[in-house]
């Protein structure tokens, strides 16, 4: 039982991070009905960039610790939120009366460039995280359930992000007019809402996202390297697709489950096996809901 | 006192040539409808003037100013609202908030509050069908949903493609009576009709269109006597 209970919290830590993703490819979808294949490259940006920032900041404040974690993250969200709606101006916009094939190929072209620039940046070398910024200990919140600072933390951090996109989506004006869009560009414009700015404030909340939770991964596992982009990217991807792309909701719950029910995999059969089981459920689930488990329109378009 | 004005509008789809100079005027406080046969361009006529396609020749004057270059949610803002042809609802948004976007405009909650009133004494069933999801009203609801979302922007031209489309007889009936209604409460509409005989019976003025060019106008009466009018869309022989 306890360690039923530490494998779901591991396995929600891991969710938070694909569902974080997620969100960034189904909201792309739900206003473009494009896969943004790029959006991989942006988050592995994120843990680039948090690096970096981490690294200055530590020698600016004479080695001042977990201090100079929010000021970093702020940087890699606005940083990741412009080079998104850079990459929607230059790669997206030109080609979005192009038909479906031009913009995905545009979103894969994105996304190999953005994972070249980090190798030669960067270096394809494995890079570490500053360590002891947040402390190490674990507290046992139940007998045998122990949860680490930075767990908490992680989660904590995730939760209150998706909380406040599902409030802003579905409670504000500027959220309406997203699903508005989502549903029939041209009523929206009928309707006053200039939709090229809504979609731009898309790609400026999804990669915002999706670069924090790439320099939060960063954090948890303490290094990474260029490939993160597409082994993360493609997990989040099917996460979206599982919760029914173009959901928000579903964009969290589908990552969700893909993060438990790898862990669990791992932790009760074996980590070699994780990825078979999780995939043969995740087939299965798609064979009885082929539109995602919270989608209602079909996947048709993909 | 003219408010919108069409001059020659040439539009194109790729290759089809649907508008070949199209010319009307509406004046306000006017209900204006525009005939003509399936393929005649009557969409493509409102759809040039809200902003959704682009002449290649010609003017769209709106108040005296020029149209042809203004982004679409920029002509809404200035006062034009179009209702598109097949009752384009938000079907996952519930009533609120498809009127809600219907209001994307207007920026004073005041305003808001009252054009929502107005919208709901005109259509009290929109008021208790307010929570539920856009999808799930029956065919008149959501006829009437469209034409309460544009009003939400309380518009000074209203532009209505076919909205007795596919209504019961009842309906229809009920549908021409609301448009009188808005027009009498001082909002002046171009309406484009298959059913020529309620419409001319409604309008001021009409114009018809054959492939793109207009053929006829004059004041509604006047068409409603008309010979080729009378074989042509009022069934008559
Ligand atoms: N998206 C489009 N692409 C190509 N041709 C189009 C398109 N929309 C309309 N057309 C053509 O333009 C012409 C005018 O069409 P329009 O829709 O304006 O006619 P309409 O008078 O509204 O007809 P209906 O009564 O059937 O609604 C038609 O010949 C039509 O085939
Ligand atoms: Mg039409």
């Amino acid at each position: 039982m306890q360690q039923l209970l530490q494998q779901l919290i591991n396995g929600i830590t891991i969710g938070a991070f694909y569902a974080l993703v997620a969100l960034g490819y189904t909201m792309v979808y739900g206003v473009l009905k494009l896969i943004n294949f790029a959006h991989g490259g942006l988050f592995m940006w994120g843990a680039y960039v948090g690096l970096t920032g981490l690294n200055v900041l530590l020698v600016l404040l004479a080695g001042g610790g977990a201090v100079a974690i929010f000021p970093t993250a702020v940087i890699v969200m606005v940083t990741i939120a412009m080079v998104g709606v850079l990459v929607e101006r230059v790669a997206y916009r030109p080609l979005r009366s192009a038909g479906r094939l031009a913009p995905i190929i545009s979103a894969l072209g994105v996304a190999f460039i953005l994972e070249s620039l980090a190798r030669n940046v960067y270096g394809a070398s494995y890079k570490t995280y500053p360590t002891g910024l947040i402390p190490v200990g674990r507290v046992e919140i139940l007998q045998g359930v122990r949860v680490s600072l930075m767990q908490a933390i992680v989660l904590i951090v995730s939760f209150l992000l998706m909380a406040a996109l599902y409030l802003f989506v579905y409670r504000t004006r500027i959220g309406t007019a997203m699903r508005a869009v989502a549903l029939d560009h041209e009523v929206s414009r009928l309707m006053g809402i200039d939709v090229d700015r809504i979609i731009a404030t898309v790609f400026l909340i999804g990669p915002g996202l999706g670069g924090l939770a790439g320099m939060i991964v960063a954090l948890y596992y303490g290094s990474f390297d260029f490939t993160l982009g597409w082994i993360f990217g493609l997990k989040a991807f099917i996460s979206a697709i599982l919760g029914g792309i173009g959901n928000i909701p579903g964009a969290m719950l589908g990552g969700m489950i893909l993060g438990i029910i790898e862990t669990l995999g791992a932790g009760y059969v074996s980590p070699q096996w994780k990825d078979v089981i999780a995939y043969v459920i995740l087939i299965l689930i798609l064979i009885f809901r082929p539109t995602g488990l919270l989608g209602e329109r079909v996947a048709e378009k993909l | 006192m003219l408010l919108l004005k069409t001059e020659n509008l040439h539009t194109y789809y790729g290759h089809v040539h649907a508008l070949k100079g199209i010319s009307l005027e509406v004046e306000e406080g006017e209900i204006v409808t525009l005939l003509g046969a399936n393929g005649a361009g009557k969409s493509t006529t409102l759809r040039t003037i809200s902003g959704l396609v682009r002449p290649r020749e010609g003017e769209v004057k709106f108040k005296g100013h020029v149209l042809n270059h203004v982004p679409a949610h920029r002509i809404v803002q200035m006062g034009v609202c179009h209702v598109p042809e097949g009752r384009r609802i938000f079907t996952t948004l519930t009533v609120m908030e498809n009127l809600m976007m219907g209001a994307y405009t207007v920026k004073d909650e005041r305003v808001v509050q009252e054009n929502l009133q107005r919208v709901f004494d005109l259509f009290p069933r929109l008021a208790e069908r307010k929570n539920q999801l856009g999808g799930t009203l029956s065919g008149g609801e959501q006829q009437m949903l469209t034409i309460g979302r544009a009003l939400m922007a309380r518009p000074s031209l209203l532009l209505l493609d076919e909205p007795s489309l596919g209504l019961a007889p009842m309906l229809v009936k009920a549908i021409f009576d609301t448009i009188r209604e808005i027009n009498a409460r001082g909002t002046t509409i171009l309406l484009v009709e298959q059913n020529a005989r309620a419409a001319l019976k409604i309008a001021h003025r009409a114009y018809v269109l054959e492939t793109g060019r207009v053929v006829l106008s004059g004041p509604a009466q006047e068409l409603m006597q008309d010979e080729r009018v009378r074989k042509a869309y009022l069934g008559e022989r």
